[in-house]
């Protein structure tokens, strides 16, 4: 896939550094899918509006279908793939879609997860409200949102027991090293 | 996506050398930028990557006014504590723009370079009477915006930063299209100590100053001032979303909410 003006990036994903060469146009939501086979992160509408491809960089989720692989170089990126621990156990927030079925055929999950948290980070107390308004960067198609809002009320009370909803603005949801490439 | 080749200059001066060598386009957060390339409405053959470019980002307060690096993302100004405190409508109006992943990537600089007519910061830049900092001059609010996507910007100019002077009271009120998340008319209201100014984004080509409403709200800064004005439909977008005079109804509408709410 690399072309002529092919270009290194160098970043953590999930964890484990990765070094690649890209043609300049490559997304890195196909970085993910493609080469490192990341396949967890979806490709929904592909023109910035569902959500699905919502991955965390440096910690803040974003859509990685709308940034070029370049500009991760260096970052720290952190997929589905890599949020439950390396024993299995999942994270608060994934447990908590689970445990409410906040979710139908699935497709939207990887994102509706890692934008609940960022979401968190930001609003450690929110309101139902507050998460509906809140989590208007992704959509699910299937049936409507109120199990997805009530397990990202769940996983935010989960979150903030163990530690791992940050209290103030600007506190990292910790990046840890996962499986997965 | 057409093919380009990338630049990640080191410095402002470095870029702003690309950028004239090259005729290529600035890249910042690339919210707007990625995606109007994927749809090929754009095609730059170069792109000047702006991310590592060191001391583009940051807030501060300087003297009666919040400056803001160009490459400061939404987010970042929305959760702020200084904006919170000096200019709570800015803080506001970047945490109501696109949403949770957009405002984590997208910048200032970007935004205004990009001058979207539905665009947020326009409003605020206008309403505030900012001034825009490049790497050349100090650009005034007024001189800045052109038109639609139009600035004042030179092709090998880049922002550097925006000076917002602290006004009195502001507010912004957006009456979002409920798809987009865009403006379908946003109002930005704002005493300031050279008098009250109401910009409005969303209803035309450009953002534009709501003459009309700023002199209702200049006799009586109430609610009920603002909601008595009227605003000509003539020159106003009109769209599968909402005819001019809808825009036109909207804006004082907007505009009286914005002054209840203004602190």
């Amino acid at each position: 896939m690399a072309g002529p003006s092919a270009v290194a990036v160098t970043l953590t994903v999930n964890g484990k550094p990765v070094t690649a060469e890209v043609d300049p146009r490559t997304l890195l939501v196909d970085l993910l899918r493609g080469p490192l086979v990341l396949t967890g992160t979806h490709v929904g509408c592909d023109t910035g509006q569902c959500g699905a491809c919502t991955v965390h960089l440096d910690g803040r989720a974003v859509k990685s279908c709308t940034l070029l692989a370049l500009q991760a170089d260096g970052a720290d990126v952190l997929t589905i793939e890599g949020l439950a621990d390396a024993d299995g156990t999942l994270h608060p927030m994934q447990a908590a879609f689970k445990e409410c079925h906040g979710l139908q055929c699935g497709f939207c999950t990887p994102g509706m997860v890692l934008s609940a948290i960022d979401l968190v980070r930001c609003h450690p107390g929110a309101d139902e409200a507050t998460i509906r308004e809140q989590l208007d960067g992704n959509l699910c198609r299937c049936t409507g949102y109120r199990n997805i809002v009530k397990a990202v009320q769940l996983g935010a009370t989960a979150m903030t027991c163990q530690g791992t909803g940050g209290s103030a603005a600007g506190t990292h949801v910790p990046i840890r090293a996962g499986q997965g490439a | 996506m057409y093919p380009f080749d990338i630049v990640r200059p080191a410095s402002v001066a470095a870029a702003a050398a690309a950028l004239a060598s090259s005729g290529g386009r600035a890249l910042a957060g690339g919210q707007s930028l990625v995606g109007a390339m994927k749809l090929r409405l754009a095609q730059p053959g170069t792109l000047v990557d702006l991310s590592g470019i060191p001391g583009l980002t940051g807030i501060r307060r300087d003297g009666d006014a919040i400056v803001i690096g160009a490459m400061t993302r939404h987010a970042e100004v929305a959760a702020s504590a200084e904006v919170g405190r000096a200019i709570p409508a800015l803080a506001a109006l970047a945490g109501g723009i696109g949403d949770r992943q957009v405002r984590n990537m997208g910048t200032l600089g970007g935004a205004l370079a990009n001058n979207d007519p539905a665009a947020c910061w326009p409003a605020a830049v206008l309403g505030l009477d900012a001034t825009v900092v490049t790497n050349t001059r100090r650009i005034a609010a007024a001189d800045y915006f052109r038109g639609m996507y139009e600035t004042a910007l030179a092709a090998d100019e880049l922002i550097v930063a925006v000076s917002f002077p602290i006004p009195d009271q502001a507010a912004y009120v957006k009456f979002a299209n409920p798809a987009s998340r865009f403006a379908l008319v946003g109002v930005f209201v704002a005493r300031t100590a050279g008098g009250v100014r109401v910009a409005v984004t969303g209803a035309a080509s450009a953002v534009f100053r709501a003459g009309s409403v700023e002199d209702a709200l200049s006799r009586n800064w109430t609610a009920a001032a603002a909601q008595g004005a009227t605003v000509d439909a003539a020159g106003l977008n009109g769209d599968l979303h909402a005819s001019p005079e809808y825009r036109a109804h909207l804006i004082p509408v907007l505009a009286a909410r914005a002054v209840a709410s203004a602190r």
